[in-house]
C-alpha cells in the first residue's frame, strides 16, 4: 500500500517537473504569508473593565485593506509536453544561454533552434512560448526589459527558420525566476537564458 | 548633548500662526556626536534603527500617553519613532505621569534641553472607541501650541499616533507630516510573493495581494485608493489595478509580451506603461478604465520606467538609446526627447519629488548600485547612502524623505532616508526579502 503510493507520488512529481522545466533551487517553507511580529493589541475589556455594560465598538476601521489570495495553477503545461515529445520528437534541449549584456545567439545553439523550428512548421495547432531570463544584476524593469529582448532574438531566429510567428509568442520574467541562486558567473550565466516552452 | 549656538526666536510669537519655521532659525550643534543610533526593545516589535545626526534637529520632550499600557499600543514611541524618522526632531524621553491636563514647569522642561513639550492621554470610552488627546507646548516661548482630540476604532489607535507626530511635525517644521500615509511593497517569502500595504514605520501591515509568482513595480493611484503594478500570475508580464479597500482587481494591460511598469497620470485617469509588442519595450499610456494603448516613445533602444512630472506635463523614463540605461524626459503628449542624468554609464529607477525638482535615481559605479539624487537640470548627482544593492527609490509626498530597497546581511530591507543623507532608518522587517517600495499620497 505504502509502496505503490509512493510511486505514484513520484511519478506525478515526475511529471510535474517536465511540466515545469525550471524551478529556482531553494525549498520553500509552506507558510504562505510571514507572520508579522505585531504583539496583538489587548482589549481593554479584557484589563479588568467595568463590567459587562462596556459596548464594544463596531465599524470599518480606517484605510482597511482586502487581501486577495491567488492560488498556484494546477496541472498547467503537463498535458502539453507529454503529447507533444510522443508524437514530434521535438528536441529535448529547450534552454539557449546568452553572455553578460548580449542578445546574439551563438552558433552552439541553431541546432537546437532548427529542430524546434521544424516541429513547429510541421504542427500547425502546436503553440510555444519563449520565456527570456536575465542574472540578477541590475533595476528589476530594465532587466524585463532585457529578458523581453532576448525572448524576441530566439523568436526572430525561429521565424527566420521558417516557424510561424503566429504559433509563438515572446515574454520575460527578467530576473524573477532564476534557474540558480548565488552571485557569481556560474549562477549569473545559468540565469541568462531564454526557454523555450509548450503551451 | 551640548547647544553652543545663540538661538534666535521670531520676536512675535502668534499661538494661530499656522507654522514656525524653527529650523530655518536655530541652529544645534549636535555634530559632535556622531552616530545616533537607536534601538529600544519596548515589546519587541517596534524597532527603529537611525544612524547619522542632521544639522538641525528640534529637540522635543516627549512623555508616555497616560493609560497606553493599557491600551496595548506604544503611542509616545510610535510618535517619538516618526518624529526622529523625519530627521527634524530629536526626541527626549520624558518620564510618564504626565497627561495633556498636566500643569507643565516649561521653564523645567527647557533646562532639560527641550524647546518643545508632548503630553497626552487615551481613554476608553463607553462605546468602545478610544479618545486619544494630546497638548503640545512651546518651551522656550511658555505657551501652548496645539491641543487636540481623536476618537478612534482599537484597530485605529496606531494611525491616531502616526497623526499626532504629522500634526506636531506640521506645526513646528511648517512642513505636512507623511507617517499617517502608507507604502505599498513587496514581500517574498521562498517561493510566495506578497504585496503588502503598511504604515511608513513598516508596522500595521496589511496584505494586498498574495501569489504564487512574482508581483514587481506597485504604484500608487493620486488618490490612494488603488495600486497597480505587475503580476506574473498568467506566466507572463502583465498590468492590473487593484482597489486596495475592496480587493477588486482587474488586468488594464495585457498586449503580446511583456506588460509592465505602470506609473499613473496625476488626474488618475492614465497609466503610462511598458509594452513590448513584439519589438523593444515602448512607452505608452492606457485609460485606466481600459482601452487601447496609444504610443508615446519611438525609439529603437528599450524605453521603460516611465514616472510623471507632478504637474502632468512631462513623463521621466530610461532608455537605452545611448547606450546604457540612462534617465530621459519627453513631453506628456510626445515629442522631442531631453537627456536628465549624464553621470555614469548606468542609470535607472527615476522618482521625482513632489515639486518636481529633484530626482532621485539609481546608479551603476563599479558593481555598485546606490542611490543618487540630482537637481534637475543640474549635471552632479550626490549619493545618498554608502550601501552597494540599492533598488527603487520612491519619494514621501511632502518631499523630505525618500524610501528605497537594499540589501542588508540576513536580506533586502527597505530604509527611508532624508535629502541629504544624513538621517536613514530601516523599517520593520520581518527577516524575508523586502523590495519594491511605493510611498503613497496624502489623504489615506
Amino acid at each position: 500500500m505504502k509502496h505503490f503510493t509512493f510511486r505514484t507520488l513520484s511519478l506525478v512529481s515526475m511529471m510535474a517537473v517536465l511540466a515545469a522545466c525550471e524551478s529556482p533551487s531553494k525549498v520553500a517553507p509552506t507558510a504562505a504569508v510571514p507572520v508579522e511580529t505585531r504583539s496583538p493589541v489587548v482589549s481593554a475589556a479584557a484589563a479588568g473593565g467595568t463590567s459587562a455594560g462596556a459596548a464594544t465598538a463596531t465599524g470599518t476601521p480606517q484605510s482597511g485593506v482586502s487581501t486577495v489570495n491567488l492560488t498556484p495553477r494546477s496541472g498547467a503545461g503537463a498535458g502539453g509536453a507529454a503529447a507533444g515529445s510522443a508524437l514530434m520528437a521535438a528536441p529535448t534541449q529547450r534552454v539557449v544561454y546568452f553572455d553578460f549584456d548580449s542578445f546574439v545567439i551563438k552558433n552552439e545553439f541553431q541546432g537546437l533552434l532548427d529542430g524546434h523550428a521544424k516541429v513547429l512548421t510541421r504542427t500547425s495547432g502546436k503553440r510555444m512560448v519563449i520565456e527570456g531570463h536575465t542574472d540578477e544584476r541590475g533595476g528589476r524593469e530594465y532587466n524585463l526589459a532585457l529578458g523581453q529582448k532576448r525572448a524576441e532574438s530566439v523568436l526572430k531566429s525561429l521565424s527566420l527558420l521558417g516557424a510561424p510567428e503566429a504559433q509563438l509568442e515572446a515574454v520575460s520574467f527578467g530576473e524573477e525566476r532564476p534557474a540558480a541562486s548565488g552571485a557569481d558567473e556560474t549562477a549569473w550565466s545559468r540565469n541568462r537564458r531564454a526557454e523555450l516552452k509548450d503551451r | 548633548m551640548r547647544r553652543q549656538a545663540q538661538r534666535a526666536l521670531p520676536a512675535v510669537q502668534e499661538p494661530t500662526k499656522k507654522t514656525l519655521h524653527w529650523p530655518r532659525r536655530r541652529w544645534l550643534t549636535a555634530a559632535m556626536s556622531t552616530t545616533a543610533a537607536l534601538a529600544w526593545p519596548a515589546r519587541g516589535q517596534l524597532r527603529v534603527e537611525i544612524s547619522g545626526v542632521g544639522a538641525t534637529q528640534i529637540p522635543v520632550a516627549l512623555a508616555p500617553f497616560r493609560e497606553e499600557s493599557q491600551v496595548g499600543v506604544a503611542l509616545a514611541a510610535i510618535i517619538k519613532a516618526d518624529l526622529e524618522r523625519s530627521g527634524a526632531f530629536r526626541v527626549i524621553d520624558g518620564e510618564a505621569g504626565l497627561d495633556e491636563r498636566s500643569t507643565v514647569d516649561l521653564p523645567a522642561w527647557r533646562g532639560r534641553g527641550a524647546d518643545a513639550l508632548v503630553a497626552g492621554s487615551v481613554l476608553r470610552l463607553a462605546d468602545g472607541r478610544f479618545d486619544v488627546r494630546y497638548k503640545l507646548w512651546d518651551a522656550v516661548r511658555g505657551d501652548q501650541l496645539l491641543g487636540q482630540s481623536k476618537v478612534v476604532l482599537q484597530a485605529d489607535l496606531r494611525l491616531a499616533a502616526h497623526r499626532v507626530a504629522d500634526e506636531i511635525h506640521e506645526r513646528l517644521t511648517g512642513d505636512k507630516g507623511v507617517f499617517a500615509t502608507r507604502i505599498a511593497y513587496v514581500l517574498r517569502t521562498g517561493k510566495r510573493y506578497t504585496l503588502h500595504v503598511t504604515d511608513p514605520d513598516g508596522e500595521g501591515g496589511q496584505v494586498a495581494l498574495a501569489s504564487p509568482e512574482s508581483i514587481i513595480s506597485p504604484a500608487w493611484s493620486p488618490d490612494g485608493k488603488k495600486l497597480a503594478y505587475v503580476s506574473f500570475e498568467t506566466q507572463k508580464a502583465a498590468v492590473w489595478v487593484q482597489d486596495v479597500t475592496t480587493g477588486e482587481r482587474r488586468m488594464v494591460a495585457n498586449f503580446r509580451g511583456s506588460n509592465s511598469a505602470p506609473a499613473w497620470s496625476p488626474d488618475g485617469q492614465r497609466l503610462v506603461v511598458t509594452l513590448s509588442q513584439g519589438g523593444p519595450a515602448q512607452l505608452h499610456t492606457v485609460p485606466v478604465a481600459g482601452g487601447a494603448p496609444t504610443r508615446l516613445t519611438t525609439s529603437n533602444a528599450i524605453d521603460t520606467e516611465a514616472v510623471y512630472s507632478p504637474d502632468g506635463r512631462h513623463v521621466y523614463f530610461v532608455s537605452d538609446r545611448g547606450g546604457g540605461p540612462q534617465v530621459y524626459r519627453i513631453a506628456a503628449t510626445g515629442g522631442a526627447v531631453e537627456r536628465i542624468t549624464f553621470t555614469g554609464d548606468y542609470n535607472i529607477s527615476p522618482s521625482i519629488s513632489p515639486d518636481g525638482k529633484q530626482l532621485a535615481y539609481i546608479t551603476r559605479q563599479a558593481g555598485a548600485f546606490r542611490l543618487m539624487l540630482l537637481e534637475v537640470g543640474a549635471t552632479a548627482p550626490v549619493p545618498l547612502t554608502d550601501t552597494r544593492d540599492d533598488e527603487s527609490p520612491s519619494f514621501a509626498p511632502n518631499g523630505r524623505l525618500i524610501v528605497y530597497a537594499t540589501r542588508a546581511p540576513g536580506g533586502d530591507v527597505l530604509m527611508t532616508t532624508t535629502l541629504d543623507g544624513k538621517i536613514k532608518t530601516r523599517l520593520l522587517s520581518t527577516g524575508a526579502d523586502m523590495r519594491e517600495p511605493a510611498w503613497g499620497p496624502f489623504g489615506r
